[in-house]
């Protein structure tokens, strides 16, 4: 698979969280890049710094040493570039949907400023957004009426409304059933080829991160530094059916064997 | 129908066999009325007093209600306050915890010393005893956003300010207006403990000065509008929590 430039760059980037006697370093010596276009997994042990690494490339934390760059510039505070989905939706239960993924735009320049003229405009395409990740119907319900799947959609379609360079995904998935999540992998799998945008997943789960990603890195144990980087060769589009294949299986195993490896 | 039996039904039947009972038990032992008088006293004084009775109750809700509402536009100001950040919850937490463990009673001879018998320390008194609550419900409201939420906004970009505007005090909003029926219920407290013990108008006063004079039957009518008033303050504040924050409430009453 062919991919643009360089988007992320991450060269023996540390991170720490705390001072003094109480430091704890979350990541060392972590070293990656990834392209536009390209989706990514990472992989690893809990508590290895997964998240941790999220904060640093949307700018909440910064780096302790090393240099991380977004598209050639260093990367010092908050950058409205990325998008952001979490485990738990973590919707505002008192907005609907459509304004649910409104939020972003109320904040990020130059929608901010345009709300209130625009506001119409925003909301319809706010609405094709969720349409397109199967919410038609649902748009202008409150989250306690969507079912736990059709919450995260809808978390994601909040990350992704300003249009931010990358994407973030926390273990998007991991609170929903086997049968709701595939569903979501098809989703992102669509979303990510129609939108052509770059995508970073952490998850627990190998098989997701194969079905999903162009390039699978594992971490080690805290502090996290990269162990492998598993190039996923499988062509696309990819049918669930892949995942029953031989060399699916092989992927996945030859991932297993690196987690928790010293 | 079954709502109907539950919520008015049986309610009514209980409170009507209540005085009913209470009648009987005066009449059968022939209980005096300077010490327990019955219903039917009660009733007749609330009609003898009918005037001082009402005139009083306006006095009291005015001191409970301006008591209230200064608790309102404090406690969300300190609450919004505190939750702003860690800092300032840590600073001034403790100071609270202290400041609420005084019985506000005793603050009562104090507030008369500085702005003399009448309204004023009444209002202060139902002030001061009902405004933890709020600021407490509000600071926790908007302390326990959740991380990732923030997370999620501060990558946007987010002030500090844009987060306690979309989300910290919106969501905090069921726990002030879930603190306010605490809240008037304390402030009525409050005013009617104050009106005991120095003040010369309200529905405290008024029993002090029917004690004095044995008027037991008056005490007892005083009462009653003590109830009816607490009632009716807390039943407006529960309905506009009620209205207030729907979306709190997740539409429990779906399920019929
Ligand atoms: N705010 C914080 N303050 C101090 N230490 C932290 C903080 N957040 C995380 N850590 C520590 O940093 C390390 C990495 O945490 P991180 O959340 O990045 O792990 P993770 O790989 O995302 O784990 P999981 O898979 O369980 O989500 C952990 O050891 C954790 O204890
Ligand atoms: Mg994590």
């Amino acid at each position: 698979m062919q991919h643009g430039e360089a988007l992320v760059e991450l060269s023996n980037v540390s991170m720490v969280y705390g001072q003094g006697a109480n430091a704890v370093k979350a990541v060392d010596n972590l070293t990656l890049t990834v392209h536009k276009g390209e989706f990514i997994a990472v992989v690893g042990p809990s508590g290895c710094g997964k998240s941790s690494m999220m904060k640093l490339i949307s700018g909440l934390m910064p780096v302790a040493s090393g240099s991380l760059k977004l598209e050639g510039k260093p990367i010092a505070g908050p950058i409205n570039k990325v998008g952001m989905a979490f485990q738990a939706s973590n919707l505002l239960p008192w907005r609907t949907a459509v304004d649910n993924v409104l939020l972003p735009l109320e904040i990020v320049q130059p929608h901010r400023s345009q709300m209130r003229s625009k506001r119409a405009e925003y909301r319809d395409k706010a609405r094709a957004l969720l349409e397109s990740v199967g919410l038609k119907g649902f748009t202008e319900k409150f989250p306690w009426q969507l079912s736990g799947g059709m919450q995260q959609r809808t978390s994601i379609c909040r990350a992704l409304i300003h249009e931010p360079e990358i994407l973030m995904l926390d273990e998007p998935f991991g609170a929903l059933d086997a049968f709701t999540r595939e569903e979501l992998w098809c989703m992102m799998r669509d979303l990510h080829a129609q939108k052509q945008i770059t995508a970073m997943l952490v998850t627990h789960d190998l098989r997701e991160a194969v079905f999903l990603c162009d390039t699978v890195y594992v971490m080690s144990d805290r502090p996290g530094k990269i162990v492998k980087v598993q190039k996923v060769d499988l062509p696309r589009p990819r049918d669930l059916d892949v995942t029953y294949t031989a060399h699916f299986q092989e992927l996945v195993q030859e991932l297993r064997s690196y987690i928790g490896r010293h | 129908m079954q709502k109907f039996k539950e919520t008015i039904l049986a309610p009514t039947l209980f409170v009507v066999a209540l005085i009913l009972l209470w009648e009987i038990i005066v009449r059968l032992f022939g209980i005096a009325p300077t010490i327990l008088p019955s219903p039917l006293d009660i009733w007749n004084a609330l009609a003898q007093y009918w005037g001082p009775l009402v005139s009083n109750s306006w006095q009291t809700l005015f001191t409970t209600l301006a008591g209230f509402g200064l608790a309102i536009v404090f406690g969300l100001l300190l609450g919004v306050f505190i939750g702003w950040s860690k800092t300032i919850y840590g600073a001034l937490y403790p100071v609270m915890i202290g400041f609420n463990a005084v019985p506000k009673v005793a603050v009562v001879p104090i507030l008369i010393l500085w702005f003399g018998i009448g309204t004023v320390p009444a209002i202060l008194t139902a002030f001061l005893i009902s405004f933890f609550p709020i600021v407490v419900n509000v600071a926790t409201g908007i302390a326990t956003t959740e991380p990732e939420l923030r997370d999620v906004l501060r990558a946007l970009g987010a002030s500090k300010l844009d987060i306690m505007r979309k989300v910290g005090i919106p969501r905090s909003m069921p726990y002030f207006f879930g603190s306010l029926k605490v809240a008037i219920t304390l402030a009525f407290v409050g005013s009617v403990v104050s009106e005991t013990v120095g003040s010369n108008a309200g529905l405290g006063k008024l029993m002090l000065d029917a004690q004095a004079a044995f008027k037991v039957e008056l005490v007892f009518a005083a009462l009653v509008a003590l109830a009816v008033l607490g009632i009716v303050l807390y039943a407006m504040t529960a309905w506009v929590e009620k209205r207030m924050t729907g979306w709190a409430f997740r539409g429990e009453n779906q399920g019929f």
